[in-house]
């Protein structure tokens, strides 16, 4: 442990730290625009100069000066402080004077350190140097003239994202950060470099002069656009949500957050559900909430129990599969499912629907099977979880599913089935990577137990985890991947068949031909709604999409920023959203809806508030409990070793759930800059260059 | 006290002589050395510490200490040798002439220092331009490793030792070791961050030693004649011969090699023919090549060329260029051109430079023609010293030092041309 002083102040460091982070230590901040603790070390903005000593005559780079024993070193003496001043006079003699115009203005470093570093005048009498725009896609404007070359951009783009599409090329004052060849950053993770480029070069293109810093409303909460709870940041304006901040979460996302969660906000504004329909003559006609509720009790009350249905979608929120569970137990329903895509996983046995290794444990796995997942499109913050892991060194991947960059190396064994099945048997040579591995881990997608014969997956990558000693008391290797926000969520509160209930095939198939009468879409979006039959369909939601469009009754809902409410990510942490803004028109929050349904039934719920909703689901789910919240009730052990490998494997090959990233839910199906990322991305015909005519839409 | 013939180390600087493996070994190259390789590491680097040589590529770093750095045992990394021959230096031509009639001292040299360090391979990266240069280093090297003297077993000692030549692409920059490193693994040739220093964290990560052609040339020599005959040359701490290349306005320029610490004037009038005009048209002298502040006549009349004297004069010797002008010569000019050639070469990787080096060379074309205020002087010097020291390499102060050089010495005609100027506008 060096021992040594800065500015006086005795700091233990660990050995191997910088000066910089054992500044931080003891809360001294010097200032910095290349460092960032997640990148590597670049050293090349010198704002960090400190003075030290034993050394030469001048000042170090405290970002990359290791600490040593005795050294002692001032970070505000003279020298420092003059350095420092020098340094922003150099970086301040090329940047535009446009922070009025920048929509960085208000939260840039630049801005900020030369607040406290920088002169007052300029003695700068030359032209400035002007840069041309780079193109980077539809997420990140470029003003490259304001670029002070700090590559922090470059080094999260080559290393996090792990796509090295990022340089800069030139030099001296001719250096330039360019995609080299203007193409979009094709990295699911771009949005991020704009929260790490210290002043404007870098901003986000659909948040462009929308709003300023001052004027927003932070509120913190959770992102639903896939299974992994990433921890965010609302900021509001009014009642609108004007952008989706990442907020660090150490076991979850870091400081990173997905393109989708971060930019596919402006789907809240299309599309809205924002008063009660009901269906008249074949049409949809608006009614107020009375009517649509005194319609759809009268609907439910009329049916037969047994014919009664309901499922919920991949957004929603656990008090409303609550609520929506307990009504279904009144009307003395057990046809209910969460699992819209017929995902066949096993709600009684918790460590078979979890990730169970968590997140963060990613790091301290020593070997990787990928089973039917693509997890760059299902979670991509998890996927850079699992690239750092790899660069870390020591981490054979392989994957059985379809054939995709995932960023890092893998080993591709093919994308059939039988392989699992091999390799649940021992019979083949990356069983042997795994059993020798301490801490094996197996990921599960999808794409995998979505398919017919997905039980008899899950039960071969179960077999196969329990022979390499995926089983251990310090570690559970088995990690499903989900891809539905609502999904861990609605396995925990049990929203699932009950004794003799129908699960989601059963109950669409049911419907098609007459055997259910009504059928209950809690935000249910993604089952085929055509083939629903002539069953009455009620839709609760917050989107016009394929739901409502089948609809016989609209009830408005709440969308996830717009409402207290609790979700459990992949590996079943239950965590909640803060309500940001309230929402559009009629709509009302989705256990209320549900609540207010049951009074209309003439059979109310005693769950009259939150709280009591809240007590209720921990009364179902320890999961729940109050204090969880932001932690994992760990899975039970798992049940002995499973006889066998399960039943017979079909030999299709895996496909992956997700056909584009950008658009996989009502609020993103919704959102125009999800659908120029579609065009630039999936369907490939923006490139940057082409400009849209008249004649091609 | 000129350096006599006998303890010339390049015999064939001027290529008179064959410079094939064959005339080599005539000179005496390539003699004993398996006899020297048997002496041991530890006696080589202590041989070379004995002897005093500081490193000829600028810096005047100790070249034994500097092989010292290496671990004492290889690990898992293996050594590398790497000789940066990427003389870019302006007004440098040293290395060019060895190369290209000395070859095989280098490589000898090579062998030695690499046997020395524990390395097994060396690479000479070579400054692309030096086409035919980098010919015949490969053609020597194909004939040392012909006659045994480069291979699985060198010069029959043991040791498996190889040579490969690599060209660069022309970059000033990549003659900084690190960015010499970068270069060579394929990368942009931008300096690092040190620490890690080369000897810890080098090329591919591996203990790297990267030293000037003209400091492993001399090492065999030095080692066949005793530390102590390289002592006896020159003054203490600044020991040996040195290549000075003589340019600009000089009767007869060329590359001499001397003793250390010889006088300038001496130099200059010996072996360049004196300056043009006579002594007395002497307006100042550029003493180790383009990065190094000039030195107006008055100092140079008696300042000593070695490290030591030259620091004392607020100088370097740097690489040992001598560039002269005389009275008619534009000194502002001069240094205004030079700050375009470090203003074209900075990496950009870092700020004080990427951002100094433009600001200074447009001022400085500013006061060549007077067209500035007599503040911006002070304002200039002020710039120099805020890019001097702060940065990642020594680019940053390889830009500033020839302008403090002419601001110290020459302020008084920059104030000429200033208010020259001003009344000329004011007159219109």
């Amino acid at each position: 442990m060096p021992k040594l002083t800065i500015d006086g102040i005795e700091v233990d460091a660990e050995p191997g730290m910088t000066i910089l982070q054992a500044a931080d230590l003891v809360g001294i901040e010097i200032p910095r625009f290349c460092y960032h603790e997640r990148l590597s070390i670049a050293g090349n903005c010198r704002m960090c100069l400190v003075e030290v000593k034993p050394g030469p005559p001048k000042p170090a780079a405290s970002c990359a000066m290791p600490v040593a024993e005795g050294m002692q070193v001032w970070t505000q003496s003279d020298l420092a402080v003059k350095a420092r001043k020098g340094v922003m006079e150099f970086l301040l003699i090329n940047h535009p004077l446009d922070c009025p115009i920048c929509d960085q203005g208000g939260e840039c470093d630049l801005q900020d350190q030369a607040m406290a570093f920088g002169g007052d005048r300029s003695r700068f009498l030359e032209h400035k140097r002007a840069v041309t725009e780079k193109y980077l896609g539809p997420l990140v404007k470029t003003a490259m003239t304001r670029c002070i070359h700090c590559t922090r951009c470059v080094r999260f783009i080559t290393e996090i994202a792990g796509i090295p599409e990022l340089g800069m090329v030139g030099r001296g004052e001719h250096a330039e950060i360019t995609s080299y060849v203007e193409k979009a950053l094709s990295s699911e993770l771009s949005g991020n470099i704009v929260d790490l480029c210290p002043v404007g070069a870098l901003t986000s293109a659909p948040y462009a002069f929308h709003a300023r810093p001052w004027e927003l409303r932070k509120v913190e909460s959770v992102d639903v656009f896939d299974a992994v709870g990433s921890n965010i940041r609302i900021d509001v304006r009014g009642n609108a949500v004007m952008r989706v901040l990442p907020r660090l979460n150490e076991d979850i996302n870091e400081e990173w957050l997905a393109d989708k969660s971060r930019h596919a906000i402006d789907g809240l504004r299309y599309q809205r559900l924002d008063q009660p329909y009901v269906r008249e003559d074949g049409t949809l006609r608006p009614a107020s909430w009375e009517e649509a509720l005194r319609a759809v009790a009268g609907r439910l009350l009329a049916a037969d129990a047994d014919k009664v249905a309901a499922l919920a979608g991949d957004m929603v929120d656990a008090e409303a599969m609550m609520v929506l569970k307990d009504l279904m137990g009144v009307i003395g329903s057990p046809h209910m499912d969460c699992r819209q895509d017929g995902a066949a996983l096993d709600p009684e046995d918790r460590g078979s629907y979890l990730f169970n290794p968590t997140i963060a444990g990613i790091e301290s796995a020593d070997a990787l099977l990928i089973v039917g997942s693509d997890p760059r499109w299902e979670a991509p913050i998890l996927n850079a979880r699992i690239r750092k892991r790899h660069l870390m060194g020591g981490f054979p991947i392989a994957v059985i599913g379809p054939r995709t960059d995932l960023t890092y190396p893998v080993e591709d064994l093919g994308n059939d089935p039988d392989v699992l099945d091999d390799m649940a048997r021992g019979r083949h040579p990356f069983w042997r990577v795994l059993d020798d591995a301490e801490r094996p881990m197996i990921l599960v997608g999808m794409g995998a137990l979505t398919r017919p014969d997905g039980a008899n997956i899950l039960a071969s990558a179960r077999h196969l985890a329990d022979r390499v000693g995926a089983f251990k008391d310090d570690w559970n290797g088995l990690a499903i991947l989900h891809t539905a926000a609502a999904r861990v969520g609605g396995l925990e509160l049990g929203f699932v068949p009950g004794p003799r209930g129908r699960d989601t095939a059963e109950i669409v198939a049911g419907a098609g031909r007459g055997e259910i009468d009504v059928v209950y879409l809690l935000g249910a979006d993604e089952i085929d709604t055509a083939a629903l039959g002539e069953a009455f369909v009620i839709y609760q939601g917050h989107h016009g999409d394929a739901g409502a469009n089948r609809a016989d009754a609209i009830l408005p809902g709440a969308a996830y920023t717009e409402k207290n409410a609790t979700y459990v990510n992949t590996e079943g942490r239950m965590q909640r959203t803060w309500l940001a803004v309230h929402p559009p028109g009629e709509a009302r929050e989705d256990w209320k809806i549900l609540r207010a349904l049951s009074s209309a039934m003439g059979k109310p719920l005693s769950l009259n508030t939150l709280e009591d909703v809240r007590a209720r689901l921990a009364e179902v789910s320890p999961t729940f409990a109050a204090g969880n919240e932001g932690g994992i009730v760990a899975a039970p052990p798992v049940r002995g070793a499973l006889g066998g490998s399960g039943g017979r494997l079909e030999r299709t090959p895996f496909t992956t759930p997700i056909g584009n990233y950008y658009r996989t839910d009502p609020i993103s199906r919704a959102s125009r800059t999800m659908a120029e990322c579609t065009d630039v991305y999936i369907n490939a015909t923006g490139d940057g260059d082409s400009k849209r005519t008249g004649t091609d839409g | 006290m000129l350096l006599s013939d006998k303890d010339r180390i390049f015999t064939n600087l001027y290529g008179q002589h064959d410079w094939t493996l064959k005339g080599a070994q005539a000179r005496g190259d390539w003699d004993g050395t398996k006899a020297i390789l048997a002496q041991g590491q530890d006696w080589i680097i202590e041989q070379v510490k004995a002897s005093g040589l500081r490193g000829r590529g600028g810096a005047g770093f100790p070249t034994g200490l500097k092989w010292s750095f290496m671990p004492k045992t290889v690990g898992e990394r293996p050594h590398y040798l790497v000789v940066n021959a990427d003389e870019g230096e302006p007004g440098t031509c040293k290395d060019r002439d060895m190369m290209r009639n000395d070859p095989h001292k280098l490589i000898e040299g090579c062998l030695i220092a690499g046997f020395a360090m524990r390395a097994h391979v060396a690479y000479i990266y070579i400054r692309g331009e030096f086409y035919r240069e980098a010919e015949r280093l490969e053609a020597a090297i194909a004939q040392a490793e012909e006659a045994g003297l480069l291979g699985d077993d060198a010069c029959g000692s043991g040791w498996p030792f190889r040579v490969y030549v690599h060209r660069g692409a022309g970059a000033y920059i990549c003659g900084e070791e690190t960015a010499l490193i970068q270069s060579l693994e394929g990368k942009k040739g931008q300096p690092r961050l040190k620490p890690p220093f080369p000897a810890g964290v080098g090329l591919y990560g591996c203990p790297t030693t990267v030293n000037n052609v003209e400091s492993i040339a001399v090492v065999p020599t030095i080692l066949r004649r005793g530390a102590s005959w390289f002592t006896g040359i020159g003054r203490e701490n600044n020991t040996g011969t040195k290549v000075f290349c003589i340019s600009g306005h000089v009767n007869t320029p060329c590359n001499v090699e001397e003793a250390m610490s010889i006088p300038l004037r001496t130099l200059i009038e010996k072996h360049a023919g004196g300056v043009r005009g006579g002594w007395d048209n002497l307006l100042a002298v550029i003493p180790g090549g383009a990065s190094v502040p000039l030195l107006p006549k008055d100092i140079c009349d008696d300042v000593l060329m070695d490290f030591d004297s030259l620091k004392a004069a607020k100088s370097g010797l740097g690489t040992a260029a001598v560039m002269v002008m005389d009275k008619s010569a534009d000194v502002v000019a001069a240094i205004a051109r030079l700050s375009q050639f470090y203003k074209h070469e900075s990496c950009g990787q870092c700020t004080p430079c990427r951002e100094g080096a433009g600001w200074m060379s447009r001022v400085m074309d500013r006061m060549v023609a007077g067209d500035a205020k007599l503040e911006e002087i002070d304002i200039l010097e002020q710039v120099t010293r805020q890019v001097e020291g702060h940065t990642i390499c020594a680019l940053g102060d390889a830009a500033a030092w020839p302008i403090q050089g002419l601001i110290r010495h020459f302020r008084p005609e920059m104030e000429r041309r200033i208010t020259a100027r001003r009344g000329a506008v004011a007159a219109e």
